[in-house]
């Protein structure tokens, strides 16, 4: 960790301290006046000073100083060579130690995320932070999977009920649900929130999901203050109309697997399901490109409801 | 004794040996003491006299080692010569944070080694944050042959032919309980190693690996240890062969369950439901990777007697959780993710009056782009439903002063308290202004408060409260908090009790390190990184107190990291 990272990349040689390095810092910190007696010792064998004891080893390279008291050190000052250390420090927090390799994937896990990450922070041991990234993969690739399973044999789909499992039909088996959980950001709102795709079985109930949350109040917790105020605004200006027939002043689009942003209701839905990455509440002045779809949605929309 | 004799010796309290002739032999205050079982009162017995230091030392078959490098394995040999059973604790708790490099040290060859020697009927071995080696684990098996008891809790530098070692040598096994270690899974064939005719394991924990698992032998194993009492399965072992399991094992008092989502028939489900249902010893209950609501379901008879259940592997929804919970009304102690958000917590407040522990984990740390985890509402929820709630971890992305006040209020109780506001010096979300009033209500409520981690935007002012107030503080973590060196002196200046401070990304520097000196008598362990802290200063700290193990890593000096750990208690040092 060297210093929440600082030490590593700042300076070549951060793990050891030379002799030079110690007049450097002698000289900026006046309040040790007299340091002749007690000298730093680097290296492996420091000696014990409980009876004999041997030390456990610290790394190769004297990374360590492990000062010692007076009656402990040598006279002599010995000073450890920084070369072959400056490496293996800044090495050793991303090598691939293998009994260590799974410590170490908790710092990975943070970096993939992509935002800068503060080393142990938050204070998560790395054996729990190696369960949840196991858990997302395994979730990631079943639920794909799973919808797949699920959508085909519509009949043994299982509500959940109260009273326990639930309905089940043909084979008898019960099918089990994985959850798809996928991003919605809506234009205008900093923060987004997670749907859970495969917990809705249409496109209208998802946009009902997604009207519930975005376009009015939110129920018990709406903890981002500016979000509550910017909603009650849009509340005054959009009617509390659907997304999904162009009626509203957003639409739902989706980015799909390829990068493009689709409108949302085009393609039948196990198809959206298979193909979409994250949604967004866009505004309609801002959907030009998809515009010419959006009208002629609306059409069919119309004449289906007549 | 006639009541001459006790007028005699109730007269002569300050002589030892007169009291001894006329009173109790030694054997009788050995037998007497031998039913001393917490280690401080222990130690308290032994600074008596020293008749009663060597009754004790003579009496004591368990030795626990807060700090292995406080005092050497030799010495402890040398005082104890009776010893069954050892805890042995390493490296300081922030290496469970990637914060220690690897190689830093605790490892248990040498203490091994020399238990070999002086105590060969050694029978448990408890390790935390130890490195542990195959050839220790295989030296081990082979070394003590009365070997009953292993629990390895956050170490490594072993891998599952270690444990294979375990399972092949040690004949009175009893325990084997490996739990969040950075262990090296090659395969799950070391359960094979159990002989056929090996029958007395009680506790068998192996959550910890990932890798399947030879179920066969699993099964027999089970089947053929009828005392056993906790088993805890890793994620490899399927619902099916969950309830396999069960049906030989229905005396389990804990069990934790493998992956807890598949497909089943309903005839598998309700057999599932019957199994589980049927331990009716059953009080706690982890594992549930993965759980779904519909699965759950499959819990519910069973947890009536339940205590402790562990979901925190389980990224359960606000709704589920509350159907489960009422199910639960027994419920001491409680795990979950923040999945399960402010609501999940609300029906924590309303199902569980007789909780008493709460750990909410994120599920998301990293993500701040979206809404989701749980907030200072449902924190107060819980607060109002657990009067008697007294240990919280609680990870959340926003807190206020007030909510903190409210908590305490309801639950003045605590002992353990741990809020990790995630996004570091973040202030009162509403107020805008620092945390410091909601640890201040935190210490001075909350009388009987042992350990304390604080979090968000801190000046001074909080350490000022802490130092004043916490009198029954033990432990205190602190990280991205505080304005100067003041703090920290507070700290060291008061709280009589505390024995371990951990700070990390705090500006408190030399003065404030060096303001301790009294202090660090009386604690076992000091870990401060990237702090102010200089190179001098540890130099000046060293001098200072020659008994002190200091160590300091680092090239620049405005971040050094300093691990000062004191050489174990008085009484050890003079022998």
């Amino acid at each position: 960790m060297e210093g929440s990272g600082v030490g590593g990349s700042e300076s070549g040689s951060m793990s050891t301290v030379s002799r030079e390095d110690n007049m450097v810092v002698s000289s900026e910190d006046s309040s040790c006046p007299d340091e002749s007696d007690l000298e730093l010792g680097l290296g492996l064998s420091l000696g014990g000073k409980t009876g004999g004891f041997k030390m456990h080893q610290l790394s190769k390279g004297g990374q360590f100083a492990r000062i010692l008291t007076a009656k402990d050190l040598p006279s002599v000052i010995s000073a450890a060579s920084p070369s072959s250390s400056s490496s293996s420090s800044s090495s050793s927090l991303s090598r691939a130690n293998v009994t260590a390799g799974t410590k170490r994937t908790a710092d990975s896990v943070a970096a993939a995320n992509g935002s800068s990450q503060v080393v142990g922070w938050p204070p998560i041991r790395a054996y729990r932070m190696n369960s949840m990234v196991n858990q997302e993969k395994n979730m990631a690739t079943e639920g794909f999977n799973s919808t797949m399973v699920n959508h085909k044999s519509e009949t043994s789909m299982v509500e959940k009920t109260t009273a326990g499992i639930g309905k089940y039909q043909n084979n008898g088996n019960i099918k089990l649900r994985k959850s798809l959980f996928v991003k919605v950001n809506m234009d205008g709102i900093p923060i987004g929130r997670k749907v859970d795709l495969n917990a809705h079985e249409s496109y209208e109930k998802l946009a009902k999901t997604l009207e519930d949350m975005f376009l009015k109040t939110t129920s018990s917790v709406n903890p981002v203050g500016s979000m509550t105020l910017e909603l009650g605004v849009m509340k005054k200006i959009t009617r509390p109309s659907k997304l999904l027939d162009g009626s509203s002043d957003f639409v739902l689009t989706y980015e799909d697997k390829e990068g493009d942003w689709m409108l949302v209701g085009d393609v039948p839905w196990e198809m959206f399901l298979s193909s979409v990455k994250r949604l967004r509440i866009m505004r309609t002045s801002e959907a030009t490109g998809l515009a010419p779809q959006l009208q002629e949605r609306n059409q069919r929309q119309r004449s289906k409801h007549n | 004794m006639e009541s001459s004799e006790l007028k005699r010796s109730k007269d002569s309290v300050n002589s030892c040996e007169s009291a001894r002739r006329s009173s109790f032999p030694d054997e009788v205050l050995e037998r007497v003491l031998s039913l001393l079982k917490s280690h401080r009162d222990r130690s308290s017995v032994s600074l008596v006299c020293k008749d009663w230091y060597n009754a004790e030392r003579w009496s004591r078959t368990h030795v626990f080692i807060g700090n292995c490098y406080s005092v050497s394995p030799e010495i402890v040999a040398r005082r104890f010569p009776r010893i069954r059973s050892v805890t042995l604790k390493g490296k300081p708790r922030f290496s469970d944070f990637n914060l220690v490099p690897e190689n830093w040290g605790a490892d248990i060859h040498a203490w091994l080694v020399v238990f070999a020697a002086k105590y060969p009927f050694l029978e448990e071995l408890r390790l935390k944050r130890m490195a542990i080696s195959d050839e220790s684990l295989e030296f081990l098996a082979v070394s003590f042959p009365n070997f009953k008891a292993l629990s390895l809790l956050s170490c490594d530098g072993f891998s599952t032919n270690g444990l294979a070692a375990i399972a092949t040598h040690c004949k009175n096994l009893t325990e084997l309980d490996i739990q969040e270690n950075g262990i090296d899974d090659i395969g799950g064939s070391w359960l094979s190693c159990f002989p056929e005719s090996f029958t007395t394991l009680e506790v068998l924990n192996f959550a910890n690996l990932t890798s399947d698992i030879n179920f066969d032998a699993l099964e027999k194993l089970v089947g053929r240890c009828k005392s056993m009492k906790v088993l805890k399965l890793n994620r490899s072992v399927s619902l099916e062969q969950l309830q396999r399991l069960l049906v030989n094992a229905p005396q389990l008092a804990e069990l934790g369950t493998g992956l807890f989502s598949q497909e089943l028939t309903i005839r598998e489900y309700e057999e599932l439901e019957s199994a589980l249902s049927n331990c009716k010893n059953m009080h706690t209950l982890s594992g549930l990777w993965d759980a779904t609501g519909i699965y759950l379901t499959a819990l519910y008879l069973a947890c009536t007697h339940l205590t402790f259940l562990n979901l925190s592997y389980a990224a359960l929804q606000s709704v589920e959780l509350a159907k489960l919970l009422a199910h639960c009304p027994q419920l001491k102690r409680l795990w979950v993710l923040d999945t399960v958000e402010d609501k999940g917590l609300e029906a924590v407040g309303l199902n569980c009056p007789l909780l008493e522990e709460l750990r909410v984990f994120p599920a998301d740390p990293f993500d701040d782009e979206i809404v989701h985890g749980v907030t200072e509402a449902g924190f107060v929820a819980v607060s109002f439903g657990c009067p008697r709630l007294h240990y919280v971890l609680y990870f959340c992305r926003q807190m206020t002063n007030a909510a903190v006040a409210t908590i305490v209020q309801n639950c003045p109780d605590f002992t353990h308290f741990r809020l990790c506001i995630m996004n570091p010096g973040q202030p009162d979300y509403l107020t805008n202004e620092p945390m410091d009033e909601a640890f201040g209500a935190v210490v001075r409520t909350c009388t009987k408060l042992q350990r304390l981690s604080v979090s968000g935007l801190l000046t001074d002012l909080t350490f000022e409260y802490i130092g004043r107030y916490a009198k029954n503080l033990e432990t205190l973590s602190v990280a991205f908090a505080g304005r100067s060196d003041w703090g920290m002196q507070c700290v060291l200046g008061g709280c009589p009790k505390l024995r371990k401070l951990e700070i990390r990304d705090c500006p408190f520097g030399n003065a404030a390190l060096l303001s301790g000196l009294e202090k660090y008598e009386s604690m076992r362990s000091l870990w401060m990184s990237a702090c102010n802290v200089t190179m001098n200063g540890c130099r000046l700290l060293a001098r200072e107190m020659p008994r002190l193990n200091v160590e300091a890593r680092g090239g620049m000096p405005r971040h050094l990291s300093l691990l000062s750990e004191m050489l174990g208690t008085r009484q050890t040092e003079n022998h």
